[in-house]
């Protein structure tokens, strides 16, 4: 992890959120692994059912989705428009199914809807559509808006008095984007160190390595020079998830500075043959590759629950 | 109804100018509105509300896109957000964003640029907006309005604070002919206004043009004998096809006037709903699939045609010929 930058302290009275989600019930490491390789198999059913969609992408920030919604937003599925609410943007709009799969399992989309991704008259549609969807605040899809629609969340939240944080869930290929720029600068600029953003760094985008088609290189300080905190983890450690999130936590009431989080992953991470494979991007399996593929989610269900007892 | 000023010397006012001052207005008793602009505030004239409200102003910088999806996000918290810049940046630049995060979320943004059309005048091709009422009105949900005088900016930006849900509200740069009377204005949500009853030809205008829609008809009746009716559709979108149909079977011939290509603005939706609704003969002016360039307002709506002479001249070229 990088240090923070040296930002004065900031004044603040409005800790009383961050006081309850630390009290909120917090799921292990290992009940945070069992729950995801749950919701792999749920989002590799999906995919596999509309015979399209991005699995790659999708279980690339599966984890990260995971720990984010289980352990850290405050939000109320029975009161979805609650203004202190927490928010999420799923700026990498096309690993909606990894977001339907955990806003299935916080009780947003009823689990009966699984088989209708990417369907006729869907709620589930191919891109988060915010008007089908509760606890989907903004449509998103076309890559590098979400950055700036969080930012403007915060602003109004600031103007409400609302202490509540904002986390916007970024493709690395997505920051080959204009309008993510454009997003860092006024993040900086308008000191909305509530807002974190995290880049889902899998590496890869559609047309192969993101080193190769627009290099974006080291890109902690990338964000560092524009004025953000950075930090860098393993997108699949639940550990580091925790600490780095915790970290952006303190900073967000404590410097000015608004927060990224680097989270290195593995596209396709769990099914070993999509693993690093720009082809499984955006690729549904076929029959053979969807049993082979499940059945490895299955067993490796099985090994962490057996671990977990 | 007919105007109740003076066509030839009338009082010019800025439409801009109104803009800033109405928001300014809304701001003291509304205080879910905010502004945003894209470092053209001293421009577009927000400046008057960032004065008076600097924590409810937000100058994104020269970053169009960034301007657009900082409103939708301010619109998810129950924000009012009223953006602005020039007409070209916001309805070119910021398309994507207006289309996919403001629209397709159904989100209450109001889209408020100014220095739409031909009248930008000096700063030539490069600023001109000719497309932005055809980029906006194809987008699902959205409304499009063009206020044709201060007196109509004010009551529109008071409507669409109102209204809730996507609205882009095309303003100009130049001061404009004041052509209703503010004491005895009644605003029209969603109608056309009949600004002139005529019997021989209907003119169609919108924002700026209604002012040489109705010095051209003044002139058609004074000499020529020829009685236009002026339409002003303020709304391009929805579009009041009931009125337009009337007037159209009454005059049998639809003349379109607009600072904007004669695609897909006022032309196209005038000729999309007379072809479905009562196939009429309309002649378009507006930019004829030409850009812009420089020169003062009154040189470009001269050059390109669509002042009141040029007005003058289709109809009675068309009515002389028939």
């Amino acid at each position: 992890m990088n240090p923070p930058a040296s930002t004065p302290a900031k004044e603040t009275s409005l800790k009383a959120q961050a006081v309850t989600t630390q009290q909120k019930q917090q799921l292990s490491a290992k009940q945070l692994a069992i729950l995801s390789a749950r919701l792999r198999i749920d989002v590799l059913d999906m995919i596999f059912e509309a015979q399209s969609g991005h699995p790659g992408s999708s279980f690339s920030c599966l984890d990260l989705l995971s720990y984010i919604w289980f352990n850290r937003l405050s939000h109320d599925v029975k009161n979805p428009e609650w203004p202190e609410r927490d928010r999420f943007v799923m700026s990498k709009g096309h690993g909606a199914p990894a977001y339907y799969a955990v806003l299935m399992e916080a009780g947003y989309i009823p689990k009966s809807e699984l088989n209708t991704l990417r369907k006729i008259n869907s709620n589930l549609q191919g891109h988060p559509a915010s008007k089908y969807i509760k606890g989907c605040d903004v449509s998103t899809g076309s890559l590098g808006q979400g950055l700036s629609m969080g930012t403007g969340m915060a602003l109004g939240h600031r103007l409400d008095n609302i202490p509540a944080r904002v986390f916007v869930l970024m493709g690395d290929g997505e920051c080959q984007e204009g309008n993510v720029w454009e997003a860092v600068l006024s993040a900086a600029h308008h000191k909305t160190s509530r807002v974190t953003a995290i880049v889902d760094r899998n590496k890869l985008q559609i047309d192969g390595d993101t080193e190769k088609i627009k290099a974006l290189g080291e890109m902690a300080p990338k964000f560092a020079a524009f004025g953000w905190n950075t930090l860098e983890i393993d997108g699949h450690n639940f550990d580091e998830m925790k600490e780095a999130i915790e970290q952006a936590d303190v900073w967000a009431e404590e410097s000015d500075r608004p927060t990224v989080i680097i989270a290195n992953t593995v596209k396709g991470k769990g099914v070993s043959f999509m693993e690093n494979v720009a082809g499984w991007h955006g690729k549904a399996p076929n029959k053979e590759q969807y049993d082979e593929a499940r059945t490895e989610l299955v067993a490796n269900l099985e090994r962490l629950e057996k671990e977990g007892k | 109804m007919t105007a109740v000023i003076d066509l030839e010397r009338p009082e010019l006012k800025a439409l801009r100018n109104q803009f800033g001052d109405t928001l300014a207005e809304l701001g003291a008793t509304n205080p879910n509105i905010v502004v945003l602009d894209a470092d053209l505030a001293c421009s577009t004239q927000t400046k008057r509300f960032a004065d008076k409200f600097p924590d409810r102003f937000f100058n994104q910088g020269i970053s169009e896109q960034d301007l657009v999806n900082t409103a939708a996000g301010l619109a998810t918290t129950g924000k009012i957000p009223f953006i602005s810049t020039f007409a070209l940046f916001a309805s070119g630049k910021g398309w994507d964003q207006i289309r996919n995060s403001v629209c397709y979320s159904g989100l209450n943004v109001k889209i408020c640029p100014t220095h739409s059309g031909l009248s930008l005048g000096e700063d030539g091709a490069s600023h001109q907006s000719i497309e932005d009422i055809a980029l906006m009105r194809v987008i699902p949900g959205m409304t499009v309005v063009v206020p044709s005088d201060s007196v109509e900016t004010d009551h529109m930006i008071r409507w669409a604070a109102e209204y809730y849900g996507p609205v882009y509200v095309r303003l100009v740069r130049p001061n404009c002919p004041v052509i209703h009377d503010k004491a005895t204005y009644k605003f029209l949500p969603g109608q056309i206004r009949v600004e002139r009853e005529g019997k021989d030809i209907t003119l169609v205008g919108t924002g700026e043009t209604v002012y040489h829609a109705l010095l051209a008809a003044k002139h058609l009746s004074e000499q020529h004998g020829i009685e236009a009716e002026v339409l002003n559709c303020a709304f391009i979108k929805p579009l009041d096809v009931e009125t337009l149909v009337t007037s159209a079977k009454k005059t049998g011939k639809v003349l379109t006037v607009e600072s904007h290509q004669v695609y897909a603005g006022l032309g196209g939706a005038v000729c999309e709903a007379l072809s479905e609704h009562a196939p009429t003969p309309v002649k378009r002016l507006g930019t004829q699939d030409r850009f812009g360039q420089s020169g003062t307002a009154e040189t470009l709506f001269r050059e390109y045609g669509i002042d009141a002479e040029a007005i003058t001249d289709a109809a009675v070229k068309w009515l002389k010929r028939s």
